[in-house]
């Protein structure tokens, strides 16, 4: 072991900022990263052994026990639990044998729950060894069971594969794209190299003069100017980097999945294009692990990319130099928090920074540093190629251009649509084929749930502002257990713990919807929720904290009766239920509970 | 020379260095705010969020913000004072801290901040968290149940290359305070009590020099926190 370790070490250098390769390629190779494993990193490294555990304990997918031979991680996102994933669950645990959390005796399979995996519009989905498998069912579960016995290679255990790139061959993926609406940017006709061969005729001023002529703004959900950030980085001096936020981890968000896997030639170009405009000569794509089933493929089209000479040396003749790395990432949501994915591609834990500095002045290495996401890049493309004028008339005055949409839930046809901003959200449902629905959750847990007296309101920047995500709820949803609590669980989950408010509040908060759910909630709790969620909201450094309490606010705001139903108005409530510890130890000592209510 | 700015604070004019961090500057004019992460010259964390102001109408955290020409902030404000008291009482709830057996009693800044902010009972229900005691280390006792993430050790202990002593392990609802066992088995007696002097709280405490100050002449036995301002970054 201690000879592969250090080999691994070894290939990266020794260089601790690629602490996440190491400890990926580790976790990989034995199932985990053991205390042993700690050790002789750390000392390869010359860091300190805690500083390694920093790193190692703070991401999902790294694991100090062993992790079965089959490691099967279910996806218990909102639209999962939506689609089935208890019966899923369960099915796993009876023929297993064991519960989620834990691994059969033989070493050959563990369960696991992770947050959303990208694939809301097929689920219940989950990940065996990195390989996707999507709508699952007990019978499919029966089966992966039964192959995973009979020692199957993963890639083995399933037989259709999805449309379009899912079936390349260094794909190899039951992955749908479900691609329902193709607009005239993203999703439109593209020929590769045309955007970049015509940015580098142009001066690179002008390139980001462009983009600012265009309007375009973040699609990572910020909405913040892709050219005036392009510009401030531009005028900073000393070597300069572009990074691409691919880490999609907002519960009910998959677009970047489908660019990534349809158009990751034009992602890679935009990131050429952007290398160009503020003087960059590296680029790094931060891809969040659950879609490193396209490892293989990504590194194709870098080689491609790199053989047609639209990176590499001297690229067209320009005399400009871009290259591009993939870093993956290992399952924590906040990375996808800017300056949260820069520390975590410098090898640490995903904390994110303290600002200013600003990534613009001192990101990557500390070094200027642009961060967009996959579809801001794509629309870059565009823009160079068909010009500003072109792009600002497509969209709402505030907001220009496309909007890919992450559809799920309660709808007949989840997927992809490339929309015009300006739609409604009403229009958006009658597209997706969704009848009586309870509500909409836009932009995932951190935005909004919205009640159908709003459904007339326009999904745009000026309105209700998205990164992607539209998770579609049908009448009959708990909203309070299905969904808030979901959220809360999530966030709780997720917060990276800097914060004292986040890292507690968002507990408290899960806690307090919990009690409202099983029924010992009085009214004075929810003015609670509300002033503790006014706290948090301004007291946290990253947007995380600032809205993780949206799923509690903006419900208690559109759906306060639910809130009424499920509470007593009494001065005092005890948390604790005697029926139910009654009932629960009862149940462990195998005899029947007698309750008097 | 840095250029000099002026800048007020609830209304006081105040003078400052441009770029200097808005609690330190305030310190220099003779202005309390109230801190647990951060130490003056030191990167800061930004992670305590005890000094939130309003910085020109924005909710900041004043360790992290630089004042520049003109800026307003608010500090002395009850809804501020609100948020303050609520995050004492957050860090009372969160951990496990019992005053009267703590060493650190009378020197500890979350403790002379419940008194400061006359915190009575916690509005947050206690969270009763299991956290270890690590006491394998020669030099100190790491009570992890008193911790409240500051950070302060994890940016200044250091070995002689340089290498980190403490650091965070796990996140969100799991972070810990972790000790490097083995770089520790080497710390000298000056860093162990410098880690212990810089922990705000009772959460680093030395093995073999126990209980050395007696009660009644520490820190904040006869003067409350922020009185002395020379003295609130240790
Ligand atoms: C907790 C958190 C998670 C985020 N996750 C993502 C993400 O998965 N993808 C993304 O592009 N932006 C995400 N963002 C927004 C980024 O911080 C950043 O604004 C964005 O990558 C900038 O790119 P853009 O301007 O092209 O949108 C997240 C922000 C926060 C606070
Ligand atoms: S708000 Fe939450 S996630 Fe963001 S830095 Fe603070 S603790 Fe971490
Ligand atoms: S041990 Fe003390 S100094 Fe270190 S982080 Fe915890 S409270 Fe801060």
């Amino acid at each position: 072991m201690k000879d592969r370790i250090l080999n691994i070490v070894e290939n990266f250098e020794k260089d601790p900022g690629r602490m996440m390769d190491i400890l990926l390629e580790v976790q990989s190779e034995f199932g985990c990263v053991s205390h042993e494993a700690v050790s002789i990193i750390a000392s390869a490294l010359n860091v300190s052994e805690v500083d390694v555990t920093q790193t190692r304990s703070f991401y999902h997918f790294f694991t100090c026990q062993p992790v079965g031979k089959y490691a099967v991680y279910v996806n218990n996102s909102v639209v999962s639990c939506m689609k089935g994933m208890s019966e899923v669950v369960d099915e796993f645990e009876k023929v297993t044998g064991i519960k989620f959390g834990s691994k059969t005796q033989d070493g050959l399979i563990s369960l696991h729950y992770t947050a959303c995996i990208g694939m809301s519009d097929q689920e219940p989905a989950a990940l065996i060894n990195s390989v996707v498998f999507t709508e699952l069912n007990r019978e499919k579960v029966r089966k992966l069971v039964a192959d995973m016995r009979a020692g199957k290679a993963v890639q083995e255990m399933f037989t259709e594969l999805g449309d379009g790139i899912n079936a390349h061959p260094l794909v190899k993926s039951m992955v749908k794209n479900n691609i329902r609406k193709a607009g005239p940017v993203t999703l439109g006709e593209y020929t590769v190299g045309k955007g970049l061969m015509k940015a580098l005729g142009m001066d690179s001023k002008a390139v980001i003069t462009e983009v600012k002529d265009s309007n375009l703004r973040g699609r990572g959900g910020a909405g913040f100017p892709t050219g005036m950030k392009w510009d401030f980085c531009s005028r900073e001096s000393g070597d300069h980097y572009v990074l691409c936020n691919a880490d999609e981890g907002e519960p009910g968000t998959f677009k970047d999945r489908v660019l990534l896997t349809e158009r990751a030639h034009m992602l890679f170009e935009g990131m050429a294009i952007a290398g160009y405009a503020i003087g960059a000569k590296e680029g790094i794509l931060y891809l969040r692990n659950e879609y490193a089933y396209l490892k293989a493929y990504m590194e194709s089209v870098l080689t491609e990319l790199r053989n047609k000479n639209i990176l590499g040396k001297n690229i067209h003749g320009k005399g400009f130099d871009f290259d591009i790395r993939v870093q993956y990432g290992a399952g924590a949501y906040v990375c996808g928090e800017e300056s949260a994915l820069i520390e975590s591609a410098e090898g640490k834990r995903g904390e994110p920074r303290n600002r200013p500095p600003f990534p613009v002045q001192k990101g990557y290495k500390n070094k200027p540093t642009i961060i967009n996401n996959v579809e801001t890049f794509c629309s870059a493309v565009k823009i160079i190629e068909n010009g500003s004028a072109w792009y600002k008339a497509i969209g709402t005055p505030e907001s220009a251009g496309t909007k890919l949409l992450s559809i799920s839930g309660d709808c007949k046809l989840p997927g992809v649509y490339e929309i015009v901003w300006g739609m409604s959200i009403k229009e958006m449902l009658d597209m997706v084929g969704a009848e009586n629905v309870q509500a909409v959750q836009v932009a995932g847990p951190s935005g909004i749930c919205l009640p159908p007296s709003q459904f007339d309101r326009k999904i745009a920047l000026e309105d209700l502002p998205t990164g992607g995500s539209m998770i579609v709820i049908g009448k009959n949803r708990d909203l309070l257990k299905d969904v808030v609590l979901n959220f809360m669980e999530f966030f709780a989950d997720e917060s990276c713990g800097s914060c004292v408010t986040c890292r507690s509040f968002n507990m408290i908060l899960k806690n307090s919807i919990e009690k409202i759910v099983e029924g010992h909630g009085i009214k004075k709790n929810i003015d609670e929720m509300m002033a503790w969620s006014e706290i948090l909201r301004k007291t946290t450094r990253c947007g995380l904290g600032q809205t993780s309490s949206n799923p509690i606010t903006t419900t208690i705001k559109n759906f306060k009766e639910l809130y009424d139903m499920r509470v007593k108005d009494v001065e005092y409530q005890s948390e604790f239920d005697m029926s139910k510890a009654v009932k629960d130890s009862c149940e462990v000592v195998g005899r029947p509970a007698i309750i008097h209510e | 020379m840095s250029e000099i700015v002026k800048f007020t604070i609830d209304g006081k004019e105040c003078q400052g260095k441009k770029g200097q961090l808005i609690v330190d500057a305030a310190a220099d004019n003779g202005v309390y705010i109230p801190v647990l992460c951060h130490m003056r010259d030191l990167i800061p964390a930004g992670s305590c969020r005890i000094c939130t102001t309003k910085v020109n109408g924005r909710y900041m955290a004043a360790c992290t913000t630089p004042v520049d020409e003109g800026t307003v902030v608010e500090n002395d404000t009850p809804e501020l004072l609100d948020i303050r008291k609520a995050i004492v009482e957050m860090l009372f709830v969160e951990g496990n801290h019992f005053c009267p057996s703590c060493e650190k009693s009378g020197n500890c800044d979350l403790q002379a901040l419940g008194y400061k902010y006359q915190m009575m009972a916690p509005r947050f229900p206690y969270a009763f968290e299991r956290r270890e005691l690590e006491a394998s280390t020669p030099k100190i006792f790491l009570e992890k149940n008193r911790c409240i993430f500051c950070k302060r050790c994890v940016r200044v202990i250091k070995d002689d290359q340089g290498r980190s002593v403490f650091a965070f392990k796990g996140r969100g609802k799991t972070l810990q305070i972790n000790i490097d066992k083995k770089l520790a088995a080497n710390l000298s007696d000056e860093m162990a009590k410098k880690a212990m002097d810089i922990c705000p709280v009772g959460a680093i405490l030395r093995k073999e020099v126990g209980f050395v100050e007696p009660i009644g002449t520490k820190k904040y036995d006869h003067k409350p926190i922020g009185s002395d301002l020379k003295n609130i970054y240790q």
